[in-house]
């Protein structure tokens, strides 16, 4: 498995094959608290980096999810739709959100790193 | 409260009669109570009516085919489940709701009487004007008394919520803008606002830019005048603030605001601070909404109805929205066109002239209390949030140091390291027989706690309330979370799952053997 | 001050419990410049005597509706209302309870709700409706609003016979929220909306009664906005007309916007009232308004709790679906007890006794000369185009002691081929004898 990158918005991205994986971080959904629906993109849209690519929604709070980077959605994840709460139970394995087929590899060297995100989250605290 | 405590060797209600325990699943005076749908003798009916005699149908071939669903009850049924329903709820007429920036006040009953007499009652908003000529002047005396108290010389009565008199005032302010031929882009809005304020603005098609608090509760006037601009429409500030702090900078702030041509738009939610002692126009500010049902006592209603009237400045009053009513030639004038002085309305925002049942009873509650009245009104609301806070301060942690307003905020600092969130602090609150302070908001502190008494509320009934804060606050940090993660225990439900009613939604009863199930 | 509970004695206590002087020292954040010293120029306080003495007075100099023969309507109805659901309502617990933000001490607010979304939902023949909005007139804005969030398209029609106040409030929002209306011609029995939408038509607003008291198929209407991508959202300005009529949700209707202020809550001069907002299973989440979802509880029973919270402006903020805080939660437990009360056998009686007045008062005055009924149906409503201006006449009427209708002139002034046309309406109250005083009184005036 690639490495995974985040942003500060709370996102991670995951290179798999030619496609990139997104979805948001366990500080994400741990603030969020139990999520209770999800809005995902239309397949074949283009999204834009940093812009919204998708809606999570909790009982207390409802967030945007941003690209972490520009692309084309080629996958969206149905079964967060139908059971949100793999979101909570696992953000970076099953509860991913979309997948994207890049326009520039090269946006994602702008991202922080585990141990970058890492001292982020510490931060917020 | 006689002195009584009881007696060390009384069980917790746990040990005593659980759910499952009575037959009817009934706790004494807490009765269950089923839907209405479920009770249904099909064919009842509480209210007698003559059948027509034979008549030729009208309705051209579209009657209704097949039956709506509605269960029919007699009157002593209907009756029985309102009643019994009635009794699952907390109420001002029951105790303290600590509420900050809701002004949970005595309504008196006095309003409720005058606001059912039928030539109040019983007039139609489309009947000849000439027919009600007492109704023009009802509303006409309500606006004199609000001009009055903000200082402001107009006011737009039609708003019937305060999100609605907000939506009002900005969407006067556009149109004063626009007038001008003046497009401008951006509202700023303190992080502190109540969040129908960013709603509101990015409503009406503008950005919202938010403004940071200073270290002391107030808006930041430097980050809010390098924020300035041309393209700037409006400041909307809540004064006193959500924090309960007057902003102290308010006439600096209204010059910066004024002096790039912006309007002042001032969140009227925390009149209750300074009514009859401050008139808001002299502080700078050019509309402020006004919350009928906080305030001015009307009725909160388990939701509504409100009313939200907006004060305006002179620059503004041409754009209020329709109906007008005015001194005309030959008495008091309802204006409902688009013409004449109203020729630059910004247009109408509700259907009929407004929440005349509100206005009724803001009347008699303004006119029961006086000038004199509502000035005690304030003081005596800020005297009782200041007294709370002085005897909470070193319970639970005060987030800015100084006199308060009429409302204390506190955050959950105190909380730190028991395992006991703001939640839970405020639900083992609702076993001690009161409703919880608002909680969480603002957002600009941590696990923000929000406590506005009102003047309403005697000493003793705060010397009570005082002593459960103090008490909850020693057990909090004492170490015994469960007190608090399981509370509510003695109330007619326990914490309700929201998780599964926000992911699998179940809004309405239907007639489906399922759904039954599922109920039981 | 009867409302205040503070003694002087407590003040004075109150204030070294504090550690100042003076309540003035709690107002020193106010500038100098903005403090009042003394009293503003109003009455001091007064009893309830007093008070009381002068409202009535103001009350007294307006013509009641019970107190004349009555046909006033055009989107308000004088209806009965069950002595049971005045008193009920004036439960404390009901009357001053706040927004159910707890549910474990607001059960009742809450199932009451469930009860009222329920039975909107029954009525409009529609999947899910909310905790009530404002009232009709701000619920169609709503609606128009979030047809454009659905569709993703920014303009909306509107029929001519939709009422007048409804189409200003959407042209309102429109203007400011920032989408367009195209409102079609309000000339009587004109059916001009289907060549109007388009690929970029959000939605299609027509109301059922409409503005003239005409009722209609939107079966036909409701597959051409499909068709196009577009919504069909039906108005209903008297929401008594569903306990006879066939409802928006059987003719394709995707939004329904109603007032329900005929069932519970009196005329009250055009407020409070209660706006109905009802729509498909599909829509929920775009739906604007407070909802009650049903739940459990730690110990497994069933209970109620606000919903889908996140959509509104509280959380939301900026992002918001609306910026609709409140509903009209006691006029809609007015509602819902008089509903409670009629149940399907009283209300499809009660619609019977409206229509059957209606046709009876039809047939006595088109017998009168000067004037002739425009409608080919109606349900309690209808539409009389008269010789002669009719604002004129309901005037001459009124000075006579019958409120006759509203001209339409009223909503659309300097528009000459109205002018003739008045709304007359009769309700379960409307007896012979006011039905013989308002045909006198035409007679009269007519000839």
């Amino acid at each position: 498995m690639t490495a995974l990158r985040f942003t500060r918005d709370h996102e991670w991205i995951r290179l798999e094959g030619d496609l990139a994986v997104v979805g948001i971080t366990d500080y994400a959904q741990s603030q969020l608290g139990d999520v209770v629906y999800v809005e995902l993109p239309e397949i074949g849209r283009w999204v834009e980096k940093g812009k919204e690519a998708a809606v999570v929604e909790s009982v207390k709070a409802a967030s945007e999810v941003y690209a972490p980077v520009s692309g084309e959605v080629a996958e969206v994840n149905e079964a967060i739709a139908a059971d949100p709460a793999k979101v909570n139970a696992d953000p970076l394995g099953d509860g991913w959100f979309i997948k994207l087929r890049l326009a520039d590899p090269k946006e994602l060297d702008g991202l922080l790193d585990e141990d970058a995100y890492k001292r982020f989250v510490e931060e917020q605290r | 409260m006689s002195g009584w405590s009881p007696a060390a060797s009384v069980r917790p209600v746990k040990d005593l009669l659980g759910p499952s325990e009575t037959i009817t699943g009934n706790r004494g005076l807490q009765l269950e109570e089923k839907l209405i749908f479920e009770q249904d003798s099909p064919g009842h009916c509480g209210v007698d009516l003559p059948e027509p005699a034979p008549f030729r149908c009208r309705l051209g071939g579209l009657e209704r085919q097949g039956a709506i669903g509605l269960p029919g009850l007699s009157e002593p049924q209907i009756v029985r489940h309102f009643t019994r329903l009635s009794q699952k709820n907390y109420a001002i007429d029951t105790g303290l709701y600590p509420l900050g920036s809701c002004t949970m006040k005595h309504n008196p009953r006095l309003n409720e009487k005058l606001a059912r007499l039928p030539g109040l009652a019983d007039i139609h908003p489309l009947q000849p004007v000439s027919t009600v000529p007492g109704a023009l002047e009802l509303i006409d005396t309500l606006a004199y008394w609000l001009k009055t108290l903000t200082g402001l010389p107009a006011i737009a009565l039609s708003p019937a919520a305060g999100a609605h008199g907000e939506l009002c005032g900005i969407m006067t302010i556009r149109s004063a803008l626009e007038a001008r031929g003046d497009r401008r882009s951006r509202v700023l809005v303190p992080e502190s606002a109540h969040g129908t304020n960013p709603a509101t603005a990015a409503a009406c098609g503008y950005a919202v830019d938010p403004i940071p608090a200073n270290g002391s509760g107030r808006v930041d006037r430097a980050a809010l005048e390098a924020k300035l601009g041309l393209d700037v429409a409006a400041l909307m500030l809540t004064n006193p603030n959500t924090c309960g702090l007057f902003e102290n900078e308010i006439h600096e702030i209204a010059a910066a605001v004024h002096a790039t041509g912006a309007f002042f738009y001032c969140d009227g939610a925390n009149f209750n601070a300074i009514v009859g002692r401050v008139r808001p126009a002299d502080l700078g500010i050019d509309c402020m909404h006004l919350n009928l049902h906080k305030t001015f006592s009307t009725p909160h209603g388990g939701g509504g109805p409100g009313s939200g009237p907006v004060a305006l400045s002179s620059n503004l009053a041409p754009y209020a929205p329709l109906p007008w009513i005015i001194h005309g030639p030959g008495g008091l004038e309802l204006i409902e066109q688009r013409e004449g002085p109203a020729e630059h309305v910004l247009g109408r925002l509700k259907g009929f002239h407004g929440q005349m049942g509100m206005f009724v009873r803001a009347l008699a509650y303004m006119m029961s209390h006086g000038a004199d009245g509502l000035r005690q009104v304030a003081e005596d609301a800020v005297l009782n949030a200041n007294y709370l806070r002085t005897r909470l301060e070193d319970d639970i942690s005060l987030s800015f140091p100084g006199a308060c307003m009429h409302e204390v905020l506190f955050d959950d600092r105190f909380l730190k390291d028991s395992g006991i969130t703001t939640l839970d602090f405020a639900k083992a609150l609702i076993d001690e027989g009161y409703h919880p302070m608002t909680m969480y908001f603002p957002l600009i502190v941590h696990g923000a706690m929000l406590i506005e008494p009102t003047e309403t509320e005697s000493k003793a009934s705060l010397d009570q309330f005082i002593g459960v804060v103090k008490g909850l606050a020693a057990k909090a940090q004492s170490g015994d979370p469960s007190r608090f993660s399981n509370a509510p225990v003695l109330t007619p439900r326990r914490r309700l799952d929201e998780t599964t009613a926000a992911r699998k939604p179940v809004l309405r009863w239907r007639p489906d053997p399922a759904q039954r199930e599922a109920a039981e | 001050m009867r409302y205040l509970p503070l003694t002087e004695r407590d003040r004075g206590e109150m204030l070294a419990a504090i550690g100042v002087d003076s309540i003035d020292a709690l107002f020193a954040d106010v500038p100098q410049a903005a403090r009042l010293d003394g009293l503003l120029d109003l009455p001091r306080a007064t009893g309830e005597i007093e008070v009381e003495r002068q409202i009535s007075r103001m009350a007294a100099r307006n013509v009641a509706a019970g107190s004349a023969p009555f046909f006033v309507g055009a989107g308000a109805y004088r209806h009965h209302i069950p002595a049971a659901v005045d008193h009920l309502i004036q439960r404390g617990e009901f009357l001053t309870s706040y927004t159910p933000y707890q549910p474990e001490i607001s059960q009742g607010t809450l199932q009451y709700l469930f009860e009222f979304q329920t039975q909107v939902a029954l009525l409009t023949g529609m999947e899910v409706a909310n905790a009530s909005l404002y009232d009709g007139a701000t619920a169609c804005a709503e609606a128009v609003m979030m047809a454009s969030r659905v569709t993703g398209r920014r303009k909306a029609v509107l029929s001519g016979g939709l009422h007048p106040h409804y189409r200003e409030v959407c042209e309102t929002y429109a203007r400011f929220v920032g989408f367009e209306i195209t409102a079609d011609d309000p000339a009587p029995g004109r059916q001009g909306v289907a060549p109007l939408v388009d690929r970029d038509t959000s939605c299609v607003v027509v109301q059922n009664p409409d503005f003239y008291g005409e009722v209609r198929d939107y079966s036909g209407l409701a597959r051409i906005c499909h068709d196009a991508g577009a919504l069909l959202v039906v108005v209903v300005t008297e929401i008594l007309s569903l306990g006879a009529l066939r409802p928006p949700g059987e003719m394709g209707a995707d939004i329904v916007a109603a007032e329900g202020q005929s069932l519970g809550n009196a005329l009250n001069f055009g407020g409070p009232y209660v706006g109905l907002f009802a729509t498909r299973d599909k829509f929920v989440r775009q739906m604007p308004g407070r909802l009650v979802g049903q739940t459990v509880d730690a110990e497994g029973r069933r209970g109620w709790v606000l919903t889908l919270s996140t959509r509104e402006q509280h959380i939301r903020r900026e992002r918001a679906t609306s910026n609709v805080c409140t509903n009209s939660g006691l006029c809609a437990l007015a509602f819902t007890i008089h509903l409670g009360l009629l149940g399907e056998a009283g209300l499809t009686r009660l619609a019977r006794l409206n229509h059957a007045a209606a046709v009876d008062l039809a047939e006595r005055l088109e017998r009168v000369p000067g004037l002739h009924l425009v409608n080919r149906a109606f349900f309690n409503e209808f539409a009389l185009r008269l010789s002669r201006p009719a604002a004129e006449i309901v005037e001459t009427l009124a000075s006579r002691g019958v409120l006759a209708g509203v001209p339409v002139s009223r909503f659309y002034p300097g528009q000459e081929k109205l002018s003739g046309i008045l709304l007359v309406a009769a309700t379960e109250m409307t007896t012979a004898d006011d039905m013989d005083r308002l045909e006198q009184g035409l007679r009269e005036v007519l000839s």
